[in-house]
């Protein structure tokens, strides 16, 4: 029997937990510095700026620009097997920080840098949601 | 003031052949390369008082104890930092020779990269990933961001957005390296001729970097040997001077995702005025340049980050030949890891030592090579940088 290759899922960790719930529940969040008040991502439990050790987890507005993008030919993991070529981005948000996605509604033909984009939250098994973002058609900016 | 700078020096290199298929396990491959190093040295095994393993092999200096027949290893260490990891062990060598704590350093890279270890299959289960790569794994491994070519695929194409960096400047590359290999004996791509044209026209991986943009999955190891700048005077061969050596760090080191600039390779640009300056040098008196070149565009990067030219400048910089033998500053005379093979980095210090000793075919020896710098590159922008000489 084939079973259907499934997308690799997050490795949550004690660390990065809150990101996945407030993703489950359909909000884009990264850590804020309670301390000095510096956005961080990737998640870690130091803020390089202050030292502070103390973070809320702050929402962000979820609009953000392509900074860079590639476009896999190869699949490189099962489940792209059938989805190549695909494009995957990545986004800087209005609040500065950076985070990877992949675009499955541009193609190798649509995707540039600096075109705009809102997030949205695909559902991947197990309770998660994964933050995809997609382009935003430039009469709604 | 204390310095490094001329303390030391590499007294033997050796190398396993490149193959893509074997059948010797990473350690057997290892002390296959160990021995010939010792053996160009004119150094024995039971002359070795330390041994550097490498991150990416597993290796560990027990295994080297135990079959080598060490009697006495005074000082190992293991540098995690991926591709940059070859020649911050050298760094930590001399360290460890200047200090008094060991006199004999053997230095040894490589894998199974074909048989076993392929990098571009990560994403499947052929390794684990590096502990630095937690968060890559975590956040952009189920978007499908999953392997090296796609994560510098983002910074080359980031760099040809902002300076007009074109694939043709990497194919320029790409053919450099590959005419250099074309003389090689040892390269994995010896017999096999590369135009500008044949690289324009090779299968697209991860836009936009295309198949001859990516570094050769091998089956191999080499080794070097180094002592104190006094003992290397009465061993088998001229000895090549280490002058200078540095290592720097990503900014941040867990991601290209996240960079201040993500043009940039800040580990060699941190490290580079250090080893430089260390030997006393500038990147002009070097007569070749050896760079880590997972991808080619980090080739060019590298040109950038070392001084070569300004941070924007490698396209136009590798046009016109000048990276080629015989132009102004050939760049990765045995082929490199595009088109020699891919042992971790080791073979580009392997090479720089052979262009020095004039041990190379003619047809890609550099005339007059007095001077090299050496680059490691790993991780998210981890570099090492060695300038060496005659």
């Amino acid at each position: 029997m084939t079973t259907t290759p499934e997308r690799p899922k997050p490795s949550r960790t004690d660390l990065t937990a809150p990101f996945w719930d407030a993703a489950a529940a359909g909000q884009l969040v990264v850590q804020r510095c309670l301390n000095c008040g510096a956005l961080r991502h990737y998640p870690r439990p130091m803020c390089p700026a202050c030292y502070g050790t103390t973070a809320e987890w702050h929402p962000l507005s979820g609009r953000g620009e392509i900074y860079s993008y590639t476009v896999a030919h190869q699949a490189f993991h099962p489940f792209w097997a059938d989805r190549v070529p695909y494009v995957v981005a990545t986004i800087e948000l209005e609040e500065g920080v950076r985070m990877i996605s992949e675009m499955p509604s541009l193609t190798p033909d649509t995707v540039s840098i600096g075109l705009p984009v809102e997030v949205g939250f695909e559902p991947i098994g197990d309770g998660l949601q994964l933050p995809v973002f997609r382009a935003i058609a430039s009469a709604n900016r | 003031m204390a310095t490094l700078s001329g303390q030391c020096a590499i007294v033997g290199v050796g190398n396993t052949a490149y193959t893509r298929g074997t059948e010797q396990t990473t350690l057997e491959l290892h002390l296959e390369a160990a021995l010939k190093a010792l053996e160009d040295a004119g150094l024995r095994a039971e002359d070795v008082d330390a041994v550097m393993p490498n991150e990416m092999a597993g290796t560990l200096a027990e295994d080297f104890i135990l079959n080598l027949g060490i009697q006495d290893l005074r000082f190992s260490s293991t540098v995690r930092t991926g591709g940059a990891s070859f020649i911050s062990a050298i760094q930590s060598a001399c360290l460890a020779i200047t200090g008094g704590v060991a006199q004999c350093v053997l230095l040894v890279a490589g894998r199974r990269g074909y048989s076993a270890q392929r990098v571009s299959k990560t994403s499947e289960g052929t390794m684990a990933p590096m502990p630095v790569m937690q968060m890559m794994d975590e956040f952009e491994r189920p978007h499908g961001n999953t392997v090296a070519s796609q994560w510098f695929a983002h910074a080359a194409r980031r760099h040809m957005h902002e300076f007009g960096t074109r694939s043709e400047h990497f194919g320029m590359i790409a053919v450099a390296c590959r005419r250099h290999a074309n003389a090689n004996p040892s390269a994995l791509m010896y017999t096999k001729p590369m135009s500008l044209e044949d690289h324009q026209n090779s299968r697209m991986i991860a836009d936009p970097l295309r198949l001859f943009d990516c570094s050769l999955e091998t089956d191999g190891a080499a080794a070097i040997v180094i002592t104190s700048a006094e003992r290397s005077r009465d061993l088998r061969k001229a000895p090549v001077r280490i002058l200078g050596v540095a290592e720097g760090h990503g900014d941040p080191p867990n991601s290209i995702t996240g960079k201040r600039d993500m043009t940039r390779i800040e580990g060699l640009s941190r490290a580079a005025p250090h080893a430089f300056g260390m030997a006393g040098l500038r990147p002009d008196d070097m007569d070749c340049a050896q760079l880590y070149d997972g991808f080619t565009w980090i080739t060019l990067a590298s040109l950038e980050a070392l001084g070569f030219c300004a941070h924007g400048e490698g396209g136009p910089f590798v046009e016109g030949g000048r990276i080629e033998i015989g132009g102004a500053l050939p760049v990765n005379t045995a082929g490199g890891l595009v088109s020699e093979a891919h042992v971790s980095g080791a073979n580009h210090v392997v090479e720089a030592v052979r262009q020095l000793r004039r041990e190379v075919e003619p047809a890609r020896q550099v005339a007059d090579c007095e001077t090299a710098v050496v680059t490691s590159e790993g991780d998210f922008h981890e570099g090492a940088v060695l300038v060496v000489a005659r």
